[in-house]
């Protein structure tokens, strides 16, 4: 049981950190960018707007593609790119691009379902005040698809974490990688319990944030 | 008095699963500076597709809209915006920014039309006391009622100064009580403001309050258009029969039909003066008849009135004497009024055939409403 306390004390910490870095240079990355491609997306598909069924058709297969490889395999394919950009894949940098390209497109469809929720209607009523594209979509989509976006980051949070897990079994840190190393090679059940008490806790308490947030923005 | 709008052969077709839609088929009209002008049609007929070409949310797919005389059909990026800015759009399910509160509402508006931060504030507000709603710029509009709500997306319509205000079904979501708000508030937006006016309705008793001039639809096309008294009162289509038929409609009293006496069941329609002549009682002095007066019925469009009355006119003299009297009567009637139709038996039980043998059908109203065309 020492022994647990100890592998605990001395690891958790750096664990906890890479997995926090893993994940959130992920989200952030994952939500510019997949706003980004959802936005075209979504404008390239609303008639009210840029219609462009080649550019939707292009982006979205791109999305598509991505989104179609299981995490583990696009991590396998990944690690050669990886290696040419930052030299050592199996560090917590490595996974944390492996994860942002996961991210990306997770996040594109989720931002342009959001997207896709906002009352046609109300786009009418912001076309007919005559304001430009910008303004209408920052100050009337935006808005709207607003809780729908923040509950969208919390699944795409939730889900990285997940990843990071796996990222952990390649070797490149964080508490799925101690979970693996001391709870399953060497046996010391007592890590994969707290881990496992850790990651139930950490997505309640991240679940229950974005829940309140979304909420603040629903009126 | 000019042209403000014209639709010039304004057609719009949609594609939909390889079909070719023709929601907008050639219609051509010209709105004047001031007016308040009324579409009407039942829904389907393609008045909101046409009203929105107005301000190119729809684009025609062929002719042209002309507004003071310009041709705008092929307005884009800039030139197009600032068109918008100068039509302000009433929709029917208000169409606000929910999760923005009012006065974020109208400065939407207010920003799109290039009005300076610091003036807006003061702008919201002028606006919000120009619907009656001062006070609400910091609410949300899911605190608002309906009417409320409509007030807010018409305040937003009014930001930029617009000339021409276009409604669809403006107020088709709210009560009765609500619309005549709406309506006065248009009205008086029209009047003091001088906007002009297009509004889309299927509600005859919104066309009948505040339209100037009225165009009626159907399948795409303008089949009617005049002022709305001559249209109402003489309906030459019969779509537009039956659109004031089912307003004006009469109600005979369901249990007053098995009791009439013996005589002639006539419908009588008069318009203008006419309305207001005591003519019942003269054809009942002059041919002596008896003239029973079963429903009586004035709407007025604009200030002009339009009435319906059923009558059943009965013999007072025994047999054939008598018959004649009452044939006499029924000749001068139809003389007089611009409306004449008999009511057989068999055009009552129609009438009434739905309630007897439909059970639960009409049983709350006691009324039932004939259809018949004048």
């Amino acid at each position: 049981m020492s022994g647990t306390w100890e592998i605990l004390h001395d690891h958790l910490g750096k664990a906890l950190w890479d997995t926090c870095t893993m994940v959130g240079i992920a989200t952030v990355v994952g939500v510019v960018f997949g706003t980004a491609l959802a936005v075209v997306l979504y404008l390239t598909q609303a008639r009210l707007f840029t219609p462009n069924r080649l550019v939707n058709t292009i982006v979205g297969f791109a999305v598509n593609a991505i989104r179609s490889l299981p995490f583990l395999i696009l991590l396998v394919v990944l690690i050669p790119l990886i290696q040419l950009c930052i030299g050592d894949p199996y560090t917590p940098a490595g996974g944390a691009i492996a994860l942002s390209i996961a991210a990306i497109p997770f996040f594109a469809r989720i931002a342009e379902s959001a997207f896709a929720e906002v009352d046609p209607g109300l786009l009418e009523a912001a076309v007919s005040t005559g304001a430009p594209l910008r303004q209408i979509i920052s100050g009337a989509v935006f808005p709207q698809a607003l809780p729908s976006f923040i509950r969208g980051i919390v699944l795409t949070v939730i889900s990285l974490l997940g990843y990071s897990a796996m990222v952990g079994t390649i070797g490149a840190g964080g508490i799925g990688d101690l979970a693996i190393q001391y709870g399953y090679n060497r046996y010391e059940t007592g890590v994969l319990i707290a881990i496992v008490v850790l990651l139930v806790l950490l997505v309640q308490l991240i679940q229950w944030a974005g829940d309140r947030l979304a909420l603040r923005f629903t009126h | 008095m000019a042209a403000i709008i014209t639709l010039d052969d304004v057609s719009v077709t949609f594609h939909e699963a390889g079909r070719a839609i023709e929601a907008v088929r050639h219609v051509s009209l010209e709105v004047e500076q001031g007016e308040i002008f009324g579409i009407v049609g039942f829904s389907g007929a393609g008045k909101s597709t046409l009203v929105r070409t107005i301000n190119l949310l729809e684009r025609p797919t062929s002719g042209r809209v002309l507004i003071d005389g310009r041709d705008i059909t092929g307005l884009k990026g800039g030139a197009l915006r600032d068109l918008r800015k100068s039509v302000g759009f009433v929709f029917q399910g208000f169409n606000l920014i929910g999760n923005a509160t009012v006065g974020a509402n109208i400065e939407f508006a207010l920003r799109a039309g290039g009005v300076p931060k610091a003036r807006r504030r003061e702008r919201t507000r002028e606006l919000l006391e120009l619907v009656g709603l001062a006070g609400k710029m910091d609410s949300y509009p899911s605190s608002l009622s309906g009417g409320q709500k409509q007030r807010v997306s018409i305040a937003r319509a009014l930001a930029n100064n617009p000339r021409i205000l276009l409604c669809d079904e403006a107020t088709s979501a709210l009560d009765l009580e609500t619309t005549e708000g709406i309506l006065a508030l248009l009205k008086r937006i029209n009047t003091e403001l001088g906007v002009t006016i297009v509004f889309i309705t299927h509600q005859l008793e919104v066309a009948q309050r505040v339209f100037d001039r009225v165009a009626v639809m159907e399948d795409g096309a303008i089949i009617e258009q005049g002022t709305t008294f001559d249209v109402f009162a003489e309906p030459r289509h019969g779509t537009t029969q039956a659109l004031v038929e089912r307003f004006l409609g009469v109600a005979i009293p369901e249990r007053l039909v098995p009791q009439l006496p013996a005589g002639r069941l006539v419908e009588l329609r008069y318009k203008g003066d006419h309305a207001f002549e005591p003519l019942i009682s003269a054809v009942s002095n002059r041919h002596g008849v008896a003239v029973n007066v079963l429903h009586g019925n004035v709407e007025y469009f604009g200030t002009q009135p339009i009435g319906t009355l059923v009558v059943l006119v009965s013999a007072i003299r025994e047999g054939q004497r008598g018959a004649r009297d009452v044939e006499a009567a029924l000749d001068e009637l139809r003389g007089k009024v611009f409306g004449f139709q008999e009511l057989t038996d068999a055009a009552v039980e129609d009438a009434l055939g739905a309630q007897y043998s439909g059970g639960a059908h009409g049983t709350g109203q006691g009324t039932t409403r004939r259809e018949v065309l004048v």
